[in-house]
Formats: structure tokens, sequence, C-alpha cells
């Protein structure tokens, strides 16, 4: 597997940490509820097929990715800057 | 069909030809009072469970693919009960129990060897900490003996005991530990459930689950509509989508395990040998094969394949721990998809809809679990209560902060175990 860093361009895997599925970037309010966090911070859609998720280029320019990936074939689509897309 | 030294031998004479399918192949009746969605280890022991120890048997199990084609047939076969917290602890040792008569039970060979698995540790903290847990293993009434160094030698003399990074301290045993035949445990559960009458249906992938009303009432599926009282979701790795077919979002990110096969060696590794540090663990199946394997690959996938950092690490720790086994040929290696919790421990509960239960969670360690995990969930399938050795494995314990497992102390986050 190989990630399209937008600043360092196309790496090897071994270079990123995995963190989870994107949805992490929509944080609750601070006061939405148990509920609301049991489900951000636990349950999760878990899709088999397309996923966004973050990566994180550790061993690179250290940035926060939101790679667009098939989680079933290993096929990577894309990848953009997690700043661009949590603003 | 009963099997017996005696028949053995018949066979042998003439032509291993007598030999039957040993469990029917049905079509789906309309109306079930149970369907268990997921023919693997924990589907099939379910229904057995159900059949022999509630007198249930208008029961199916929906498997989309084949009986032995999930995990229960891709996994490393270690079966073990050393676990640590309260909630683990007395659920892997009735497991265990449940295997240690498990071949008589099904009357089926089911290859159960208790060698004995070693956890290795290369430092003093490392020691305490085992020496905790295998108070703990005895406080529970299964075994465990600390070794130094020279116990372990005693047991593992091939082991490098002096690397430079993980010189080898000791280790935990736990005699009772080893391995199974895993396509077997499946079999005989198979076999057992359809002799009690349970319908094993193959080629069946359930598409959707009917609700009415907050009551499950059947399911739909590529062999049409069936109807049920109740449903029971035991579907390892794709619990997120079956669980969806029910409006359910699960706290389960599926990942990809590999494991490792080489050729067949003279026997050489005689226990099961874990090292932590390396995330590295091996044993040798009867054919003489080296199986081996590490850790998740670390990113949820449902790819029945890993990639190769990952079978790098794994060879890279091997040649650590036991350089040995350099020469080796590795024959195959394959994935498995995990139904990974956020605290690496299982789920045995009820759902928000009446009638529809869930069996789901097992992370890399579901195997040894087989014989408990049906046996609990039956019980609660059958009674509405649960079944005492499982009661913790609840699913709103993430929710409420309350009653968490996690074993490794890593924290009870996703992506962490
Ligand atoms: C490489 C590897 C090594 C492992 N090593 C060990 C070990 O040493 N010790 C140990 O204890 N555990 C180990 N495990 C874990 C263990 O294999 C699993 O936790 C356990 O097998 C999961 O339960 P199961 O047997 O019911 O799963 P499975 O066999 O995966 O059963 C689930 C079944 O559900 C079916 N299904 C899915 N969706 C549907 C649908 N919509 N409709 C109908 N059917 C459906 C699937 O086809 C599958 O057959 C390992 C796993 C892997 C991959
Ligand atoms: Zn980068």
């Amino acid at each position: 597997m190989r990630i399209p860093c937008p600043i360092c361009g196309t790496r090897d895997r071994r270079e990123f940490t995995y963190q989870g599925a994107a949805e992490l970037l929509r944080r609750p309010a601070p006061d939405a509820g148990d509920a609301a966090w049991d489900d951000y911070l636990h349950n999760r859609d878990n899709p088999c097929g397309e996923a966004r998720d973050l990566w994180f280029h550790e061993a690179g320019c250290g940035a926060w990715l939101v790679v667009e990936r098939d989680t079933a074939t290993h096929e990577v689509m894309g990848a953009e800057l997690a700043e661009k897309v949590a603003s | 069909m009963g099997y017996s030294g005696f028949r053995v031998l018949k066979e042998g004479l003439f032509g291993q030809t007598g030999w039957k399918p040993v469990w029917r192949d049905p079509d789906p009746k309309p109306e079930y009072d149970i369907v268990i969605i997921g023919g693997g280890g924990h589907g099939l022991s379910t229904a057995y469970y159900l059949a022999k120890e509630h007198g249930l048997t208008n029961i199916a199990v929906l498997e989309k693919g084949y009986i032995g084609g999930g995990n229960v047939g891709r996994n490393t076969t270690i079966v073990r009960a050393n676990y640590f917290l309260p909630g683990n602890s007395e659920f892997y040792s009735h497991s265990l129990k449940l295997w240690e008569g498990l071949e008589q039970d099904l009357n089926y060979n089911v290859m159960h060897s208790q060698r004995g698995l070693i956890n290795l540790f290369h430092s003093d903290g490392q020691r305490d900490a085992f020496a905790r847990r295998g108070n703990a293993m005895v406080n529970q009434g299964d075994d465990a003996i600390l070794l130094d160094r020279d116990g372990v030698r005693e047991h593992l003399p091939y082991l490098d005991f002096d690397n430079l990074r993980f010189p080898i301290y000791g280790g935990l045993y736990h005699p009772r530990g080893g391995t199974a035949r895993h396509d077997a445990v499946a079999w005989g559960y198979a076999r057992g459930a359809d002799q009690r009458g349970v319908d094993l249906i193959q080629n069946c992938e359930v598409t959707g689950i009917d609700i009415h009303n907050g009551k499950v009432t059947g399911v739909q599926t590529t062999r049409g509509a069936i109807r049920a009282k109740k449903v029971g979701i035991v579907v390892a790795g794709r619990s997120g989508q079956v669980a969806e077919m029910a409006g359910m979002r699960l706290p389960i990110e599926s990942h990809v395990l590999q494991a490792f096969v080489t050729e067949g060696l003279k026997p050489i590794i005689d226990h099961v040998v874990s090292f932590g540090m390396g995330h590295f663990y091996i044993s040798q199946s009867d054919k003489g094969g080296l199986v081996f394997g590490g850790d998740l690959d670390f990113y949820s996938s449902y790819a029945s394949r890993g990639n190769l950092p990952m079978a790098e690490h794994v060879m890279d720790a091997a040649m650590t721990l036991m350089p040995v086994i350099g020469k080796a040929k590795v024959l195959r290696s394959w994935g498995g998809i995990m139904d990974m919790t956020p605290d690496g421990s299982p789920i045995i509960d009820k759902t928000g809809t009446e009638g529809l239960f869930i069996d789901c969670g097992w992370c890399y360690g579901g195997f040894k679990a087989v014989p408990g995990s049906g046996f609990s969930f039956a019980h609660l399938m059958a009674t509405g209560r649960h079944h005492e050795p499982a009661a913790r494995f609840r699913l709103d314990r993430f929710r409420t902060g309350r009653g968490l497992m996690d074993e490794e102390g890593t924290g009870s986050q996703h992506n962490l175990h």
C-alpha cells in the first residue's frame, strides 16, 4: 500500500500511522451528552469498500491526512490534508 | 455416523469408500424458532448448545459461504486460559474446561493438544507483570508456573537467550494451553448440531433483518425470506455490516490479521511459544508445518490478506527469537478479518431490538472462545438471562465506562489492541 501525501508525494505505507475513520474530525460539543460521545468515541460505520480515514505521516512531513481507500481491495484512491477537510 | 478405532481400521481396508457426508444439506424452511446468522465456530457452537443444553432444535444456521470458510478455518489454533481481568478470566477458564471434554462430547477428534504455552519475558518489570498474571490464573483455578531462564531453557533450548535487545529472563508456563485442529472444531460442532436436528444452510447470505414494532420477525437472504422468533448475529469480522441491517452501529472496527506456515519439518517446537515483545508467536502443526503470526496490520480492512510490512516484521521477530528456523521455507500466508472492539474484549448481549442478540468482538482471540461463547450465547438466547461466566461482556460498557476489560492496559480506544 502506498499513500499519496499532498506534501511529500507518494510514499510507502510504513511511513504512516493509522488513526481511524475520518468521522473522528467531527468532535461533538463537550455537553453533547454521553450517547453522542459514545457514538463518536466507540461506534463505527466500519465500511467494507470505500472508506475515508485518518493517517498521520509520521516518518514524513508530520501532516494528518484524510485518505480515501477501498478496505476490500487495499486500493488507495487519494489523500488530502485533514486541516483542509476539517475547516 | 459414529467413529471408532474399529471403523477407521475397516475403512482403511476398503479404500475409505464407506464415509458419508456428516451433515445434511437442507433447503431453508420458511420459519424457524431461532435463526443464527454466521456458520463460523461461534455460530455452530451456539446452535449445538441450544440443541444440547436447552432442547431447542427448530434452528437454522445461515452461512453465506461454506462451513469453516471464515476465521474459524484461518486462525493459528491457540487455545488457552491465561487472561487476567475479571470477566475474561472466568469466561476463558470456563471455555477451556469445555475444550477438555469436547472430543468426548462431540465424539469427534478435534486434535486438542495441551502441549503447553510459554509466554516469554525480557525484563524485571515484565517478570513482575507475569507473576501477577500467573497468580490471577491460579486464583481462577487454572494453571500457571513462573519459569526462570534455566526453566525456559529446559523446555525451549533452541531459542536465542542472549539477544541484545530482548535477552530471555524467563517465561510464564501454562501447561493446559495448546492447540486444536481448527477445521475439525467447526466440523465437529456442525455435525453435532445437525445430528440434533439443526439445519445448516450454506451459500445463504443474510441481506436484511426484519423488525416490526421493535421486535425481530425474521431475515431476508439470498435464498429467500425466513421468519424467526429469535435471531442471533454471530458473524465475526462482518459484524458491522450485519448489525447495520438492524439499524445498529457497533463499537467495532474490522482489521486484518495475518498468519504464516512453513513446509513440513521434523518435530522441533513442542509448545506454543509467545514472544510478546516482538509480537510473534509460533507452534508446530501435527503435519510438521511451523504455524506463526504476529500483530494486526493496523488499519481497517476487509481484505483477507495483509501487506508486506507486517509480514516482514513477523519474519524479523522470528529470526530474533529463534534463528534456528531461518532456513525453513514459508509455504503460505493469509489473513482473516478481525472484529476489534475498543477494549479488546468481546460482546455477548441482547440488542435494542427484542429477540435480536449479538455475539461479536472476538478480536484476534476468538478460536479458544468457540466452546465458551456458544455455550454462553445459547444460554442468553434460550433463557434471556446472561450466563454467569460471560455476564460482563456487555455492549453498553463503552458508553458507561463500567466493566471495561482492557487486558493490555493500553486504553479503551480503537486501534490500540
Ligand atoms: C490469522 C489469524 C490467527 C488467529 N489466531 C487465533 C488463535 O491462535 N487463537 C484464538 O483463540 N483465536 C485466533 N484467531 C481469532 C479467531 O479465529 C476468531 O476470533 C474466531 O474464529 C471468530 O469467530 P468465528 O469462528 O465464528 O468466525 P468466522 O469463522 O469468521 O465466522 C463468521 C461467519 O459468518 C459468515 N457471515 C458473514 N456475514 C454473513 C451474512 N451476511 N450472512 C450469512 N453469513 C455471514 C461468514 O461467512 C463466516 O463464515 C485468529 C484469527 C486469524 C485471522
Ligand atoms: Zn507528508
